[in-house]
């Protein structure tokens, strides 16, 4: 969905749906942090800033080009029909519940265990990956000092 | 092995935090600074402290980060290579930016981020860190390549080389969730452990999740059928970025792949043989033949990356252990005198502002050392005795042979014969051909003290590694066998 419409302010409203559907899927894994944590940050902080730089950037109607091409439409309505179909056959054939996933997985000590834990190493070499995203932006986005 | 899985280990990161220190010093303390040479010298005073670590470190096996990062020579041996090109790289750009009144420290800042990028990438053996290390190598690069602004080439080498990254990640990062999906754990040697439990419950993740992590790192290393970004992108980039990105890229795939494979997907490596085999031979035929087309020296060198990286899938498809040291000492001898290539292309692009072939004719008369080195440099390139281009081959085709690839080893040998046609083509405008025009003998080469250096040190691993190769290849066989 958030590919299939050319206005890019569609795109990153079926980008917080579909973040909220993986926000449920997590719940129904009973991992309400993470849960919340997705809404909160992703949703809510991320996208919304997205849709702050898109708004920001004006595009015109005239500049999208004409919506996409006509079979697209019914070729979304027999996939959408199969997945649907497919996500019922499985949900009738699974159990209630998983058994992969721990007690406690999704709480607050869990996360924090795993993050500054085991993953403590990855989770800083992120920050240095945002930070040369940002050096890098900043270079290219600055204007040439004359 | 001692101390394993010791939680917080810092000694085992310290060449890559030397580096990133130095680049948060560019960033903020430097700017200030009147003289901007000093930006360079930060950059290579911390390759230098990152270089001393890792001999500090030589021969201590250790891990830490609950496993997530583990130090072997293997992984040190390529931290070496990294660092040659990485300061080699800064030197060739001092004289290059000035003159085009780009000499900022976010330049060399964004250089060391992607190298201590590419050392993360090597010294882990969890997917996980790999791919975030792989991210940290090229968000700079792409930045790196576009950073002449107002240039519509370099814009557009910076465009592309972003998009095809792009894609190489999605790829790469859709493989380690299959990886993750069939075998539940992102740990190689986890994954090696449990391949034969994984083939048996569902084959197809593991082998699916491992051909779409080779898709990704083909792209990175320019492999057939991969390889259709390269000449644009090197053409357009500044050209000690072209020197930059036409090595540390490689050997970090490179080394990469041959843990990931060897190790990780250890259980199946036989289903992939065949597909090295044809990658192999496909990206030196590609490589080899498209070069003799270029007329500009740059492009061909791009095309002679591609075909430089086929020789190196070459050691892949052997995958003995024999075969890593190999490609251990090919890259780093590649390092050398692919750098050394660069740097006369950089000189003569500073002086002529172009790369077209027609521009070296007569160089012999202008500047006899330069068409030396010129020589030598071209020489090594396509693999002639003494140099150290011989020896990496030689050593990288006997470890193919005795793996049992005769034919592709045939194969690759004509294409090295195939390669001795473009690689001299320079050497010959230099020496035999007059320049056309009043271009007078008279014009002075203004050299930076740092390119001299550069030159002097690229031509001395060029031809030391061809002389002396007994030493470092020693140190390449003990990384070989310590990886296994």
């Amino acid at each position: 969905m958030v590919i299939t419409v050319r206005n890019p302010v569609g795109s990153v409203l079926y980008f917080i749906l579909s973040l909220l559907a993986q926000s449920i899927l997590y719940i129904q894994l009973s991992g309400l942090f993470v849960a919340a944590f997705l809404v909160l940050v992703y949703g809510g902080a991320i996208l919304v800033l997205f849709l702050f730089v898109i708004m920001l950037l004006n595009i015109r109607h005239a500049d999208l080009g004409p919506e996409a091409a006509p079979m697209i439409k019914p070729m979304a309505w027999v996939f959408g029909v199969v997945l649907l179909a497919e996500a019922v056959w499985v949900a009738m054939g699974t159990k209630a519940r998983f058994d992969g996933v721990s007690e406690n997985f999704g709480s607050v000590p869990e996360v924090a265990r795993l993050l500054y834990g085991k993953f403590v190493f990855p989770f800083e070499l992120t920050s240095i990956l945002l930070l040369a995203a940002i050096i890098g932006a900043v270079v290219i986005a600055k204007r040439t000092l004359s | 092995m001692p101390q394993l899985d010791a939680a917080i280990n810092i000694n085992i990161v310290l060449p890559e935090i030397s580096l990133l220190i130095a680049s948060f010093l560019l960033l903020t303390i430097v700017p200030l600074a009147k003289q901007r040479i000093i930006s360079s010298i930060i950059s290579l005073a911390s390759v230098a402290v990152s270089l001393y670590f890792i001999y500090a470190m030589w021969n201590h096996q250790q891990t830490g980060y609950f496993g997530m990062v583990t130090c072997d020579n293997f992984c040190l041996f390529s931290k070496v290579i990294f660092l040659i090109t990485c300061g080699g790289a800064v030197m060739l750009s001092r004289d290059y930016l000035v003159k085009r009144g780009m000499d900022r420290p976010e330049y060399y800042a964004m250089m060391l981020i992607s190298t201590s990028g590419m050392m993360f990438m090597v010294s882990s053996s969890n997917l996980m860190v790999i791919f975030i290390g792989l991210e940290i190598m090229s968000l700079p690069l792409y930045v790196l390549a576009g950073f002449f602004k107002d240039d519509v080439k370099s814009t557009e080498s910076a465009a592309k080389y972003f998009f095809m990254g792009a894609f190489a990640s999605a790829f790469l990062l859709y493989g380690i969730a299959l990886v993750y999906g069939g075998t539940g754990t992102t740990d190689l040697s986890k994954i090696f452990m449990s391949t034969g439990i994984a083939l048996q419950k569902n084959e197809l993740y593991l082998i699916i999740g491992a051909a779409l992590i080779l898709i990704g790192f083909a792209f990175k290393i320019a492999a057939f059928p991969f390889h259709m970004w390269v000449p644009d992108v090197y053409q357009g980039a500044p050209t000690p970025v072209t020197a930059f990105f036409s090595i540390g890229p490689k050997a970090a795939g490179i080394a990469v792949l041959l843990r990931i494979f060897i190790i990780g997907f250890g259980g199946v490596y036989e289903s992939f043989t065949i597909i090295f085999w044809i990658l192999a031979f496909l990206t030196m035929a590609t490589g080899n033949i498209f070069a003799l087309m270029q007329n500009d020296v740059k492009r061909m060198l791009a095309y002679s990356s591609i075909a430089h990286a086929g020789y190196l899938m070459l050691a892949l498809t052997a995958g003995s252990s024999e075969a890593v040291s190999a490609a251990l000492f090919y890259l780093l001898a590649y390092s050398f005198f692919n750098m050394g290539a660069f740097a006369i292309v950089t000189i003569v692009e500073n002086k002529t502002g172009t790369n077209h072939i027609d521009t070296y004719k007569g160089l012999a008369s202008r500047h006899p050392w330069l068409a030396v080195f010129l020589a030598l440099f071209m020489f090594s390139l396509a693999g002639f005795p003494p140099t150290a281009g011989f020896i990496g081959k030689f050593y990288i085709f006997s470890a193919a042979i005795k793996a049992n690839l005769v034919w592709l080893v045939v194969a690759a040998v004509m294409n090295s014969l195939i390669s001795v046609y473009y690689y001299l083509r320079p050497i010959k405008a230099a020496f035999f051909e007059k320049a056309e025009g009043e271009e007078s003998s008279a014009v002075q080469l203004t050299l930076g003290p740092l390119m001299v250096v550069a030159i002097i040190i690229t031509s001395v691993g060029a031809l030391g590694l061809g002389l002396f190769p007994n030493y470092f290849l020693k140190l390449a066989a003990a990384s070989g066998l310590m990886m296994m």
